[in-house]
């Protein structure tokens, strides 16, 4: 089974859901020209990234009665989408969240769960943590959602796999940081030595979608990036600038990698989970 | 071991530059930039990324000289005026400032410094209302670090584009972007009066404090950590008391909370909100 696959990397403007809105419907209707199944878009990219006090009047909920998702619900009644946005719940907590849209359905919301709070983010600050970290069912097979932080973290797209995720689907608006005399800006290194480091790791398919553009001086950086089940790079996004980037998984070859390596098989949870709760119970 | 040489990839630092100017000044509706052309290296280096950012036409480079200013600055700042293709004016300061410095005999150097350096911001800040474009800052990360500028003077500027690369890195910089050989050699210096360099007024050289400051700031490291990496401790003392002694010039200053809702404090949006 082939699945083809295109990954937004846009630039957003600051506060502005209508205008995000419009350039999601635009990208919405070059993928589907290219008969695409699946489009992820980056983090918060409803939005714009550094919110602070924004937060609460850019918020939507992702239901049919929204003035944003019903636009976005219908269109992926022809290819499925994942937007990022600030999730509102029903006692006015507020969310990075990235929605999984299918057949005119919400599938799947996850909220961030790793919010960075330190050097240059404030993130902490401004949100509600996420407290959930599930994969769930589409017509490709068990997908997983990360945002950002969450997959610096190693727990989360290792609980992603052991709940059966073969395709894990992050999404970032990371500033670009550490310029020395390597090709690339340190965190873009970064970002891709672990990105490929799970592909491997998980023998499972990790794309990544970042955004682009800026925000006063902070700069996004781009590049995104689809692995597949060997850790091999399938494609990469041009740095610094807009970029539809589309690329084929062969479904498939989950299972020829699993077969010559299985490690998936093999991971022992429950040795896991006994030296997890020796170490918590230390108190 | 760190790696003290402060290299920079300058293909990607210049993309990156650039993009910001172009970004910081489209996303407003703007087209336009000003830049003040002293005829050092940082103003040259934050003109060159203008004119690649939105065009030769589309940056006024700005010279102010005064009396006693260097005749090489004028030339220098010519060279590049020339190679860029910019628009350009010259708006001299001396009959300006002259009747100021006038008004009190006991003037001192530095005040006639601080005062010659916040006139060309006055020039800069209404070439930009003739020019409709955006004043272009030329402060690197050392001197802002250092407090080693004009408040509201030299530092005052809509954006500045090379306030994150040290000097060092600005003379790379400037060598990928083929500024003129002149510019990049000399020494450095604000030219307020004759004879007046950089190095010497701070009491050492830009390639010592950068490797310093870069273990300090970028690096996190601790004074004393500095001193254990072979740093003299009274230099690296100077240092650290300049850096904690300019913070106010880093800053907008402050106001005094008494509401619930303070700018500053609880009142935080980037300048870019809603483009």
């Amino acid at each position: 089974m082939k699945l083809n696959l295109a990954l937004a990397q846009i630039n957003t403007k600051l506060g502005d859901v209508e205008a995000n809105l419009a350039k999601h419907m635009d990208y919405i209707k070059q993928a589907r020209a290219e008969k695409t199944d699946l489009l992820v878009f980056p983090e918060l990219s409803l939005t714009g990234y550094v919110l602070q006090d924004l937060v609460a009047s850019v918020a939507h909920q992702p239901t049919e009665d929204d003035p944003v998702f019903k636009h976005l619900l219908k269109a992926s009644r022809d290819l499925d989408l994942v937007a990022g946005f600030v999730d509102e719940d029903s006692r006015h907590r507020f969310y990075i969240a990235s929605a999984y849209l299918s057949g005119g359905k919400v599938l799947h919301v996850h909220h961030k769960v790793y919010l960075p709070t330190y050097g240059l983010f404030d993130e902490g600050r401004f949100f509600a943590w996420g407290d959930s970290i599930r994969a769930f069912d589409t017509r490709f097979g068990r997908v997983g959602m990360l945002i950002c932080e969450d997959f610096w973290h190693a727990s989360p797209p290792y609980l992603l796999w052991l709940d059966g995720a073969d395709i894990m689907l992050f999404s970032s608006a990371s500033p670009g940081r550490g310029l020395n005399d390597k090709e690339k800006l340190e965190s873009a290194r970064w970002v891709e030595r672990v990105t490929k480091a799970y592909a491997s790791m998980f023998t499972s398919f990790v794309a990544h979608a970042n955004r682009v553009g800026y925000e006063d001086g902070l700069h996004f950086w781009g590049g995104a990036t689809l692995f597949d089940p060997n850790g091999e790079e399938i494609a990469i996004g041009p740095y610094n600038e807009e970029a539809l980037i589309f690329a084929q998984m062969d479904l498939n070859q989950l299972r020829r990698t699993r077969a010559r390596l299985p490690l998936l098989r093999d991971e022992r949870t429950n040795l896991v989970q006994k030296e997890l709760n020796r170490i918590l119970s230390r108190g | 071991m760190v790696d003290l040489t402060l290299g920079i990839n300058t293909d990607l630092a210049r993309e990156i530059l650039t993009g910001f100017i172009k970004s910081e000044v489209t996303r407003i509706g703007m087209t336009h930039a000003v830049v003040g052309l002293s005829g050092g290296l940082d103003s040259a280096l934050s003109c060159a990324l203008a004119v690649e950012a939105l065009g030769a036409g589309n940056v006024l480079a700005v010279r102010m000289p005064y009396k006693a200013s260097s005749p090489d600055s004028l030339e220098h700042a010519q060279m590049l005026i020339d190679q860029l293709g910019v628009p350009c004016k010259t708006v001299e300061i001396t009959d300006m400032v002259e009747p100021l410095f006038k008004l009190d005999p006991q003037i001192t150097k530095m005040r006639m410094g601080n005062i010659m350096a916040r006139e060309r911001m006055i020039i800069l800040f209404d070439q930009s209302e003739v020019f409709k474009g955006l004043v272009i800052g030329t402060s690197n990360k050392t001197e802002i670090l250092l407090g080693y500028s004009t408040h509201y003077g030299d530092s005052a500027s809509a954006m500045n584009p090379i306030g994150d690369l040290y000097k060092t890195q600005v003379r790379q910089l400037a060598r990928a972007m083929n500024i003129p050989a002149p510019i990049i050699d000399k020494p450095p210096s604000a030219d307020l009066w004759e004879g007046q360099t950089d190095e010497n007024e701070l009491g050492f050289t830009y390639d010592e404090v950068d490797k310093l400051l870069y273990l300090l700031v970028d690096q996190r490291y601790s004074p004393q950590e500095a001193v254990e990496a072979g740093f003299n401790e009274k230099f690296v003392g100077a240092v650290t008391a300049r850096i904690r002694r300019n913070q106010f010039k880093r800053m907008q200053p402050p106001i005094a909370k008494i509401s619930n809702r303070t700018i500053g404090y609880d009142f935080l949006y980037l300048r870019d909100w809603g483009t």
